[in-house]
């Protein structure tokens, strides 16, 4: 690390007064402490009275079958890949912070990056539910997706983007997994190291892999945890722009567009820093982390958000002109229908959700303000779950023949799913927040004042 | 578990004593239990009340079961091969069988497929002149209800099971008392009759009793064209279409439903086809009040109110000449019928004899003598019309015989009630209370199908057996008998019309309806009775009576007994029974011998229509479940009903203006208010409706039928349109009221029904084609061949293809049935159609243009959608399995057992063809289901894709039995399901690789186009443009012919 002074005169990422001891303590006691405010609790149960409703919706669809959603012919797909594709949105911001914010040296990163990626592992998951029961028969979907030899000699078909977006999403989350993990090493074996109970030493020092925080390890640390964000970088890419592939390759008007790919990877940014955002400002609270995520942390995320919201509103704007301009019939009746068909509230609430809400964020106060920046983030939120639904549902439900037109509704089950993974991401999240620490510990500690002494080590 | 439980019961028990498990052998309370709740999945079910397709599957295993072990002993079941294999029968390969459905009491002449002994799928007869191959939507759906597990299933009395020997005691002590007073207590009520058998066989009656009367009733009987044929001395008109130019419709349905429906649609779309190097066409006039398959294939239509018809017919009459008519015409009200009425009779006069005027069976008996006297003007009588004796044994008018009974039935002169068929406690006219009065006939018997509403309020009911388990004979339309040979021995204990009548007849009592219909026939072949001249194909005698049986058998019908203008057979077979004493006694109550020439008489509903105020009301008969009768037949319920794609339920049609007036949108729920009765209904908003009328339709609102037809709550009950029928206006009458009573929920295959300027289809007139044959193809645009990243397919043998000509499509969704029945498509129930989740494989797609406030100007269009098989199928392209592929022959193939079910194909189908099941709809619990399904045709399961194949496993019978015989597949060899039940032949199926295939040709035609082929599909179904053949006089706006579309 720069031995020099920090280079950033504005907000400090760290607030003064804080040691390499009171960084590690801070951290480290809210898992080792054992007592977590009530309303971890609270959260928790929330989460795990949720996830009892994921799993009796999804064993009732495995009972009955898709039917009980509100799909049909022509609408095929529903809530399922709509909350597909906005779970695999969000986590693309934890990627983008931990691995191309690393690459780019920007070291405000570093309060955060820890429960971004964890947000992104567990979003992914979330997320990997839904094409598997989304299909007809989940328990074949399962592995005949898959290159697996068989006697058969069937293989998938691997003009379909489907496939790509299995591979897209299997390596994902792999890489995902495997980033979080090499970086959560340093931390592990502090834990290992300053937990009492004989049990927790055991485990930590398990999952610590035998670190002993030597040079060695320090410098095959770096190297891998470079590697892995030089591998995770294209990543953020190119997952949702295969994503967005499962659209585009379609003939469908209002998914068969090139835009689709740069406008996908910038929706998804878009609602992974707003989900960031959601995360983080109440955890700072919460935990009393004010002093490492700082509102500088708020604000430059807030404008990332505000960065990548325009491209959003560019990627709206420019599908409304070419809807038009292309002087395609299917096309110019699609953009029309989304505006004044029969699902125009929702197209007209996504427009004030992604593209009017962010211009908030032109203020400097309301960018440093953690309360409206928590609302906008929250609408956002919403905003992009309502892109996917009207790039899924506004597009099948009339598309080329008039008399093979309808409409979706969606049904009880459609709703307990969505709602049953964000009562799953909630107690990955908190549990994650109960067992390992949520801010990188030796991260934090390059960023104390003694890290910059001449010749103090950089972790 | 409990040993000293187990050992203390040993110890008591006396005998040998079986157990199966410990926890039997202990009788622990938890094992009683288990046995208990042996199916503690379905038994919860049954405390869920919703669904009637979850409540059909639940209980129609038990029922099934029921119904087996009530009817017969279980065999004892030994497994044995064939040793000696019985003549013809190779496993694997299915039989066809000549027989018929009746319809009405007429012929549908049918041949039956048979795999192992059980009847899978209904044909056309192609020797048959009233079949030539095609079939209607009854026809093809009369397998489902031979496996109807809700179908009468014993002999009952007052709610008992009794036996057939026990109704015979009761009705011979019962007939012991007629003896004396000459049968004048005996009373038969039945349907329209054609049956030579049954007509001797109610002369024997009649000889026995000659005091017995026989009374006859059809809710959609053709008065009006029996008592206008009878005015006229009896001889009934039978149309040519094929010898017609320009035909008028007044009312006339004559496409869409009727005995002749088929063969009509036949010579009408043969008439109307139109090639290359053939370009004239036929022309139709629709003159009609609710809008019918026959007015959207209409080249012009006027709506007028069905009273207005009559004075338009009068008009008409008097401009083309025949007979002073004119001067009643005054009520040829306002608009632009003038107009319409000088164009019509300037275009008839310029066809003299090959035009054609029929009136519709709903309008009436002066209508008909209109149309009589116009044809009789216009010189078409002996070509595009003959006239010739009723096919119908002793026809009479059925309202007023009805009458007659409930006359006879209140003085209390019936003593023994038998109705054989007949429903008239749901179905007769609501003044003549028919159900009330029957209450006071003494021994009343109900010979039907069902358990019905009039089986609930008769002491004995009788189960009929289905026309495929029966022996008899029925005649079609124009004469032709067929004798009916079943196809099964009966299910359950239905007995036949013809042995319930034997049990009154001494001489023939505990026959079988084999002999009996064998004697008749054995006796008639030798000329001994009816008067039949009998010959085989080349006219000469059979040697042997047995060698005509077998003959006429494998025919499926009787040569030389059509009834043409001067064929013996069918006057002598209804003048047997006249003769054979003043007898059966003709109830009909005019009498009075009337001119043949067009009195103008003012009918009592059409003077009506002018008195008093509110609207018309239209009653018709349910496009698909007719009066009632098919209501528990699912793949009829579920078969989306013309024009408004409304399934499982009735609709009140109303205009769009009327709708606007009465403040009402489509499914809103509706009370009818019409003499002094009421009944519910939801509307349906129909563009080509006249206006202040509303049209309802018979048949729903069943009391009891069976679990898919009973309605399902109070609510449903009231939409049972018999209750607002009167008999002094069976058809239409004035002083309806209507006003909303809530909501209701419609389930519509189809919600959209305008082109939204996409030209799906292609329509234009017949003199644009003329002028210009590529305007088709100029109407789309087809991207060039080379647009693909993807290299073609090579083709080494076949190639499949498919041409639908739109300009013959009636729409009459036959093709759909006949898809259902052939690939065991499942019945989804109205609340999966109402999420869009029916299955049908081929859809009939229906768009209006026109100015919805000008019925007259409506279009309507159909248009068949099957699969595509898109040589550049986008559906291919994005499954991740590879479940469905491109096949050698150029199918796009659907391999079921692939398929993981992620819909991407059916989002990326543009034809929106593919069909999946989102659950479980096959019906794998019904076991009397199960021999009805097609053996070649793969049932699906659930969460998996499917969709038209072209009929693959008739492909590949056809090939194998060409490969056996190694030569190629001939064309015309293979001929899909619906191209086979098509009534208008305008689905034609072939190999494209052949220059010479008829498909090859007809997709050379200029008018042959794709649909949506501008997404570069290259679809191999393609479509022929509709031609209006378009008088220029009656045309909007003259010169140009202007496609108005919305």
């Amino acid at each position: 690390m720069d031995p020099k002074p920090a280079t950033y005169p504005a907000a400090p990422l760290i607030e003064p007064g804080h040691t390499f001891g009171s960084i590690t303590d801070k951290i480290s006691a809210v898992v080792l402490s054992g007592r977590q405010p009530i309303s971890w609790f609270v959260v928790l149960s929330i989460g795990l009275l949720l996830c009892g409703m994921l799993g009796m919706a999804i064993t009732w669809l495995l009972i009955k079958g898709t039917g009980i959603w509100g799909i049909n012919i022509p609408v095929g797909w529903g809530f399922a890949i709509i909350n597909f594709v906005w779970w695999i949105g969000i986590g693309h911001a934890g990627t983008l912070i931990s691995a191309i914010l690393l690459l780019l040296k920007q070291g405000w990163r570093t309060s955060i990056n820890r429960f971004a990626e964890a947000m992104t592992i567990f979003a992914v998951m979330c997320a990997g539910l839904f094409p598997l029961i989304h299909t007809g028969r989940p328990w074949l979907a399962a592995y005949w997706l898959f290159p697996y030899p068989n006697t058969m000699s069937i293989w998938p078909q691997f003009r379909s983007p489907l496939i790509w977006d299995v591979f897209a999403v299997s390596t994902y989350f792999t890489v995902s997994l495997l980033f979080w993990y090499v970086g959560l090493i340093p931390d592990l074996a502090t834990l290992r190291d300053k937990a009492k109970h004989r049990g927790l030493r055991i485990a930590y020092g398990m999952l610590s892999l035998g670190w002993r925080g030597s040079a060695r390890h320090w410098q095959r640390y770096e190297h891998i945890y470079l590697l892995l964000a030089g591998l995770s970088t294209p990543l953020v890419l190119s997952v949702h722009t295969v994503v967005s592939f499962d659209f585009a390759i379609g003939i469908v008007p209002g998914w068969h567009a090139t835009i689709f790919p740069p406008y996908f990877v910038a929706g998804a940014i878009y609602a992974g820093f707003a989900m960031v955002l959601t995360l983080a400002i109440p955890l700072r609270k919460i935990y009393g982390l004010e002093d490492f995520i700082t509102m500088r942390h708020l604000e430059n995320m807030a404008k990332v958000t505000l960065l990548t919201g325009l491209i959003v509103a560019y990627g709206y704007m420019s599908e409304a002109f070419f809807g038009f301009y292309s002087a395609n019939k299917y096309e110019g009746f699609m953009i029309w229908n989304r505006m004044t068909g029969p699902y125009w509230p929702y197209y007209w609430t996504l427009v004030f959700c992604n593209i009017l809400t962010p211009q908030w964020l032109w203020i400097k106060r309301v960018r440093t303000s953690p309360l409206p920046l928590f609302m906008v983030a929250m609408v956002v939120n919403c905003g992009m779950w309502l892109e996917r639904f009207v790039i899924v549902i506004t597009s099948l439900h009339r598309d080329f023949l008039p008399s093979s037109w309808g409409m979706y509704y969606p049904t009880m089950w459609d709703w307990m799913t969505f709602v049953g993974t964000l009562g799953l991401f909630i107690t990955l999240f908190f549990l994650f927040i109960r067992a390992l620490p949520m801010i990188s510990i030796f991260e934090m500690r390059s960023m104390a004042p003694e890290a910059r002494m001449p010749g103090g080590k950089g972790h | 578990m409990d040993f000293s439980a187990i050992r203390s019961r040993l110890a008591g028990a006396e005998g040998r004593l079986y157990w199966r498990s410990l926890g039997e052998l202990a009788d622990t309370p938890q094992f009683r239990e288990y046995l208990h709740r042996e199916f503690p999945e379905q038994a919860s079910e049954w405390n869920d009340p919703k669904g009637r397709r979850q409540f059909l599957k639940l209980m129609s295993a038990s029922l099934a079961l029921a119904g087996v072990s009530a009817c017969t002993k279980q065999p004892p079941e030994k497994i044995i091969p064939y040793v000696r294999q019985p003549e013809d029968m190779v496993p694997g390969k299915p039989l066809f069988f000549a027989t018929a459905v009746p319809f009405g009491g007429y012929a549908q002449p049918v041949l039956v497929e048979s795999h192992e002994g059980h009847p899978t799928k209904v044909e056309g007869n192609p020797e048959h002149p009233a079949s030539l191959g095609a079939t209607d939507i009854f026809g093809q759906a009369a397998i489902l209800t031979l496996y109807d597990p809700d179908r009468a299933q014993s002999v009952m009395n007052r709610g008992e099971i009794r036996v057939w020997g026990e109704f015979l005691t009761a009705i011979k002590s019962a007939l012991g008392a007629q003896r004396g007073k000459q049968g004048a207590g005996l009373h038969f009520l039945t349907e329209t009759i054609t049956s030579p058998t049954l007509a001797e066989q109610i002369t024997l009656i009649q000889q026995a009793y000659p005091q017995a009367k026989w009374y006859q009733w059809d809710p959609v009987a053709r008065d009006g064209a029996r008592s206008a044929a009878r005015q006229a001395g009896g001889a009934e008109a039978t149309h040519h279409f094929d010898k017609a130019d320009v035909i008028v419709a007044l009312d006339s349905d004559f496409l869409g439903c009727g005995p002749a429906a088929i063969r009509y649609c036949k010579d009408f779309a043969a008439r109307r086809r139109v090639a290359d190097d053939k370009k004239e066409m036929n022309r139709l006039y629709a003159v009609e009040s609710t809008p019918t398959l026959t007015g959207a294939r209409a080249d012009h239509r006027l709506a007028l109110r069905a009273s207005e018809i009559e004075g338009f017919a009068r008009a008409l009459a008097g401009a083309v000449g025949s007979g002073g008519a004119a001067a009643a015409g005054t009520s040829v009200s306002g608009r632009d019928a003038q107009k319409w009425v000088a164009s019509i009779a300037k275009d008839l006069q310029a066809h003299r004899g090959r035009s054609l005027v029929i009136a519709g069976d709903y309008q009436p008996a002066a209508v008909h003598t209109l149309a009589r006297a116009m044809n009789q003007a216009l010189g078409n009588v002996g070509t595009t019309i003959t006239y010739a004796p009723a096919v119908e044994v002793n026809a009479m008018e059925q309202l007023a015989s009805l009458r007659e009974l409930v006359q006879a039935m209140d003085a209390g002169q019936v003593d023994v009630l038998v109705i054989m068929g007949s429903n008239p406690v749901f179905t007769a006219p609501v003044d003549l209370k028919f159900q009330e009065r029957l209450g006071k006939v003494g021994f009343s018997v109900h010979h039907s199908q069902f358990f019905d509403e009039t089986s609930a309020y008769c002491h004995w009911n009788l189960p009929e057996a289905h026309a495929f388990e029966s022996w008899g004979d029925v005649r079609s339309f124009e004469g032709t008998v067929t004798i009916m040979q079943p196809l099964i021995a009966p299910l359950y204990d239905g007995r036949t019309a013809t042995e319930l009548l034997a049990a009154f007849i001494d001489a023939q009592n505990g026959k079988s309806a084999h002999d009996l219909v064998k004697e008749y026939w054995t006796r008639a072949h030798g000329g001994k009775v009816g008067g039949w001249t009998i010959t085989d194909a080349n006219g000469q005698a059979f040697a042997t009576p047995d060698a005509f049986w077998k003959h006429a058998l494998h025919d499926g019908f009787v040569t030389g007994t059509a009834s043409g203008p001067g064929a013996r057979g069918a006057g002598s077979a209804s003048g047997a029974v006249a003769a054979s004493g003043a007898s059966i006694a003709p109830t009909t109550p005019e009498s009075a011998p009337r001119t043949p020439n067009p009195a103008p008489r003012q009918d009592a509903s059409a003077s009506e229509a002018s008195g008093s105020g509110g609207l018309e009301i239209i009653f018709r008969p349910d496009p698909t479940i007719w009066d009632g009768r098919f209501a528990n037949n699912g793949w009829l319920q579920e078969l989306p009903k013309p024009i408004t794609k409304i399934t499982w339920d009735p609709a009140a049609w109303i205009s769009v203006r009327t709708a606007q007036e009465k403040g009402l949108n489509d499914a809103d729920l509706v009370e009818l208010r019409y003499r002094g009765n009421t009944a519910k209904l939801p509307v349906a908003i129909v563009p080509g409706h006249p206006d202040n009328s509303v049209t309802v339709f018979f048949g729903y609102g069943r009391q009891r039928i069976g679990r898919v037809g009973q309605a399902a709550d109070d609510q449903a009950k009231q939409f049972d349109v018999f209750r607002l029928r009167t008999s002094d206006a069976p058809w239409f009458g004035n002083g309806l009221e209507i006003s909303k009573a809530g909501r209701y929920v419609i389930a519509r295959t189809q919600e959209h029904h305008l082109m939204e300027g996409r030209h799906p289809v292609r329509t234009g007139t017949l003199k644009e084609y003329e002028e210009n044959p590529k305007f088709v193809a100029e109407m789309g645009e087809t991207p060039p061949r080379a647009l693909s990243l993807i290299p073609a397919w090579e083709y080494n043998s076949y190639r499949w293809g498919m041409a639908i000509d739109l300009s013959t499509c009636t729409g009459c969704s036959t093709c759909t049935i006949a898809c259902v029945a052939e690939n065991n498509i499942p019945v989804v129930g109205k609340d999966q159609v109402n999420r869009g989740r029916e299955m049908h494989w081929i859809r009939v797609d229906h768009y209006f243009s026109g100015n919805p406030l000008e019925p007259s100007s409506i279009e309507t269009h159909h248009q068949p959608v099957p699969c595509m098989q898109c040589e550049t199928a986008p559906c291919e392209l994005v499954c991740p399995v590879g479940a469905t592929t491109h096949s050698a022959e150029g199918l796009n193939d659907m391999v079921y057992n692939r398929c993981v079910g992620t819909r991407y194909c059916s989002n990326n189908c543009p034809y929106k063809v593919r069909r999946f099941n989102f659950l479980l709809y096959s019906d794998w619990n019904t076991e009397s289901l199960y021999p009805l399904r097609n053996p070649d045709v793969t049932v699906r399961s659930r969460g998996v894709m499917e969709k038209c194949t072209y009929c693959v496993q008739r492909i590949n019978f056809a090939r194998i039995e060409a490969k056996k015989q190694d030569r190629r597949i001939q064309d015309g060899e293979i001929i899909p399901a619906c191209a086979q039940a098509c009534p208008a032949d305008a689905i034609v199926f072939g190999d494209l690789s052949d220059p010479n295939s008829a498909v090859t040709r007809l997709k050379a035609q200029q008018r042959n186009y794709g649909l949506l082929e501008e997404l570069n599909t290259r679809p191999r179904t393609t479509y022929l443009a509709a031609l209006r053949n378009a008088n220029p006089e009656l045309e909007p706006s003259s010169g140009t012919a202007s496609r108005t579309e919305h």
